[in-house]
């Protein structure tokens, strides 16, 4: 049965450094006519570097990518295009203020034809959008589409352009349930069809659903590969996560008065954020509070009301019983709380300054690092050393510029930042997204020597494993609402992860 | 084709830039100077000659890049906050406009006290006059580049009424200029009947504070930590508005100094040719400066030289002086092109 030529797609030892990182390790693998292949991984795994040297966004340092036998050019998205290969990104690449029909059409003309075939382009996308289950206006512009809607629109784009492999990377993080069944329902229509799919995601149950094959990726390297019949699902997370470095010993809280308090607190859910509905919570001094959800229920909305750059529209927030009134990043800061945000590229650090500038940004106009308006940089470069030192910070030097430093050593600069001014309260939004296992640990030794000394913790991930290792307590986000607090031990992971999914109790 | 990020290079590395930028041009320069039937050498020989040859040139140079420091400090300082003050222009005549108002006898104080009023007047001016489109742009996210620019030629054009209307000389035989300043209100020159005046001897001192206000202070550290990275800025307490504000209020009257000088200093009195574009000029000071406050000063005299030196070569040469404007905005280019590769590495494939 397996002739030769059934094979779509053939990766074959694509090895890409950046730096001293390895992000993919000699991966190979094959893709058959009318195969769904799950790439499964954490955050980090490699699995978007691996897609984006598919696609020719990136060259690999070795390895070559084979479609339909013959070798690709690599570092050249047209040359994938045209081999069948289609993408539908994380993040849409569709302009806005353009119509469906025209984002579609978009790029497949030559640029010299001025007018665009219009009655041609429609037939086209009426025909692929009634065959595999994708409704959408053509004339509709893509700004009144919903995420759903947009993602289709994705979709007929690489169809259009005759796909024959379709790479959907992290398809369902941003779609609601019902969404994501019309998505699954397209994927079986257009494997009928004799299309091939790699599927990218870090949802198990997910990948159960869709996929006919499953390839783990873990630091770069093929982990593993398992056909999704027979295998389960704690066999893939046990590839998936690997040995994990010992976990670290958490010992009984020591729970003390309650720092902060948020009561019946709601955002007007502007822009992109998710609006929180009359969220309530409690930190305790010495407890870790753990706050485990899918991304983009809003913890992102609630890390920024406590590290001051939101303000509520209803409700309060007494920090050790006195009343906040300004919400303010440095209100935050003076009253003692520690922040370390999710994105430490966007918003940790400026990457263009130095370790030196970046490690006093939270604190440069109080008295130890500036009088009369003039910063006194010989404090800072110590502080700086002294950080470097104590958080075992990997850098060429205080005056480098820390957008060189890797993720693991920039994420200690930053612990370092917020752990140094011994805050009473700590906010740490994803502190171990993307690190290797030794960071991993360092932060999280971190994070309990400072619940030993009496902080109260707020830590908020997507990895349920650390949120289920490091917390006293545990609270699930789901749709801007908190559900009830658990202790340690209390709910199984089954009843999280209902919670999660938004189903159960609601608060 | 495409561009990824590298370390920062060396500052030997860094200051070969200009100096390769200014080869480029001039090896561009010598095309068109070609092109109009000369000889590239003999070209070259006669603006540096014109620009740099006698105390004469020196003295010119340096009196024509007077203006050009200001504006171009004006430049880097907003740039560097990343708030795209395009209107220097603008606010170098507004100081001229507060100079001949306070300056043409309207207050009889002695010269000790009378400049430095005039001064100050003339930034709190200019400064007011940014201080408009930032207040926009930080409230209403108004781009400041349409702004600042479009004001231009409002101010230019509000200034062309005022010297046919109020300001206007009666004894100027109907030309459109102002009374001339009261000696009190004069900048003093350095050599007697020479052109150059203390307006230089102040721009160096304003290259100087701003270099020490960007290095040393704590809104120095700010302004370069809004220009870098505003969001994280915010999330570390950095109040971004507020820094923008002080920017724009910063470079305007450092702008507006321009003005000042060129009134009090050299002209003596306001016309519609006070600037012939200094305010616009400033910003290709200001990249070729690598916004640097003390780069400023030597772009400037640079700037200043090629036009100087042009002027006299085409009296002689028979070569339009426009070859200056080419060879200043080619200088840009290849400079802007240079910064470009110092941070970005080129992958043809």
């Amino acid at each position: 049965m397996t002739l030769p030529d059934a094979y779509v797609l053939r990766l074959s030892g694509i090895t890409k450094r950046f730096g001293p990182l390895v992000a993919n390790d000699a991966i190979s693998f094959e893709l058959k006519r009318g195969e769904v292949i799950a790439l499964l991984g954490e955050n980090g795994a490699g699995k978007t570097t691996l897609m984006n040297i598919l696609f020719g966004h990136y060259v690999a340092d070795e390895g070559t990518v084979e479609v339909m036998g013959k070798k690709l050019a690599p570092g050249d998205p047209r040359a994938a295009l045209d081999a069948g290969v289609g993408m539908v990104h994380q993040h849409f690449t569709l302009a806005e203020n353009m119509t469906v029909l025209e984002n579609i059409a978009l790029g497949t003309q030559s640029p010299w034809k001025i007018r665009l075939d219009r009655v041609a382009a429609r037939r086209r996308i009426g025909k692929l959008s009634s065959d595999f289950g994708l409704a959408l206006d053509p004339d509709a512009t893509v700004a009144s589409l919903s995420v759903g809607e947009r993602q289709r629109v994705e979709i007929l784009k690489a169809l259009y352009r005759d796909a024959r492999i379709l790479i959907l990377d992290e398809p369902t993080a941003v779609l609601t349930p019902s969404e994501t069944d019309a998505l699954f329902r397209t994927l079986k229509l257009l494997v009928a069809q004799g299309l091939s799919i790699i599927f990218i995601s870090h949802k198990l149950h997910e990948v159960m659903a869709v996929s006919d094959r499953v390839l783990v990726l873990r630091a770069g390297r093929l982990a593993g590969e398992r056909a999704t019949e027979g295998s389960s699902r704690s066999e893939l997370a046990a590839l998936m996560v690997g040995q994990h470095v010992a976990s670290p010993t958490v010992g009984e809280p020591k729970t003390g008065s309650v720092l902060l308090e948020l009561k019946n607190v709601s955002t007007s859910g502007q822009g992109s954020s998710t609006r929180l509905d009359d969220v309530s919570l409690v930190l305790r001094a010495g407890e870790i509070t753990g706050l485990a959800g899918v991304s983009g229920n809003g913890q992102a909305t609630l890390a920024a009301l406590i590290a001051g750059t939101l303000k509520p529209s209803s409700g309060q927030m007494a920090i050790s019983g006195a009343q906040v009134a300004d919400w303010t990043p440095r209100a935050a800061l003076s009253r003692g709380i520690g922040r370390i945000p999710e994105d430490r590229h966007a918003v940790g650090t400026i990457g263009d300054m130095s370790v030196t500038e970046n490690v006093i940004s939270e604190r440069y106009g109080t008295p130890r690092f500036s009088r009369r308006g003039f910063l006194d940089w010989r404090a800072a470069r110590n502080f700086a050393e002294e950080i470097i030192r104590d958080y075992d910070v990997k850098c060429p030097s205080p005056e480098a510029r820390i957008r060189l430093l890797s993720g693991g050593n920039m994420q200690k600069l930053i612990l370092g930042r917020a752990l140094d001014a011994d805050p009473v309260i700590i906010l740490a939004n994803q502190p171990t997204r993307g690190l290797d296992v030794g960071a991993v640990a360092f932060v999280h030794r971190r994070l309990l020597e400072a619940r030993e000394r009496g902080a109260a913790i707020l830590l908020i991930s997507e990895d349920l494993e650390e949120v289920l290792t490091l917390s006293d307590r545990i609270l699930v986000m789901s749709k801007g609402r908190l559900s009830s607090p658990s202790k340690r031990g209390e709910r199984s992971i089954r009843e999280l992860g209902e919670l999660m999914a938004g189903q159960g109790e609601a608060a | 084709m495409r561009l990824e990020p590298k370390p920062a290079p060396s500052l030997g590395v860094t200051l070969l830039f200009p100096v390769v930028a200014i080869a480029a041009t001039l090896v561009f320069a010598s095309l068109l100077v070609l092109a109009a039937g000369a000889s590239p050498f003999s070209v070259f020989y006669l603006v540096a000659k014109g620009a740099a040859g006698s105390q004469f040139a020196i003295l010119e140079t340096l009196t024509r890049a007077t203006p050009l420091i200001f504006t171009g400090l004006a430049v880097a300082v907003a740039f560097r906050a990343k708030l795209w003050n395009i209107g220097a222009e603008a606010q170098l005549y507004i100081g001229g406009v507060v100079t001949v108002v306070l300056g043409t006898g309207a207050l009889p104080l002695p010269a000790i006290v009378l400049v430095p009023l005039i001064l100050v007047a003339s930034m709190v001016a200019g400064a007011l006059l940014l201080a408009g489109p930032a207040v926009l742009k930080t409230r209403f996210g108004v781009d400041e580049v349409v702004t600042t620019l479009l004001l231009n030629f409002i101010v230019v054009l509000f200034v062309s009424m005022l010297l046919e209307g109020v300001l206007k000389d009666p004894m100027g035989l109907g030309w459109p200029q102002s009374q001339r300043v009261i000696a009190d209100a004069q900048l003093p020159r350095l050599i007697q009947g020479k052109r150059l005046h203390f307006g230089f001897v102040i721009a160096v001192v304003a290259a100087v504070v701003t270099w020490v206000i960007m290095k040393k202070t704590v809104l120095g550290y700010e302004m370069r930590a809004v220009g870098h990275n505003p969001e994280a800025a915010r999330f570390a307490g950095i109040p971004v508005n507020r820094v923008l504000m002080k920017t724009a209020l910063l470079s305007g009257g450092l702008a507006a100094l321009a003005g000042f000088s060129e009134v009090a200093g050299l002209k003596g009195n306001l016309t519609l040719d006070l600037s012939p574009g200094y305010g616009y000029t400033g910003i290709v000071v200001a990249m070729l400066a690598m916004l640097n406050p003390l780069g400023v000063i030597a772009a400037a005299i640079f700037v200043a030289g090629i036009f100087v030196g042009a002027d006299a070569m085409s009296r002689t040469a028979g070569v339009p002086s426009y070859i200056a404007q080419v060879m200043v905005a080619t200088a840009l280019l290849t400079m802007v092109t240079a910064i470009l590769l110092t941070r970005y590495r080129v992958r043809w494939k």
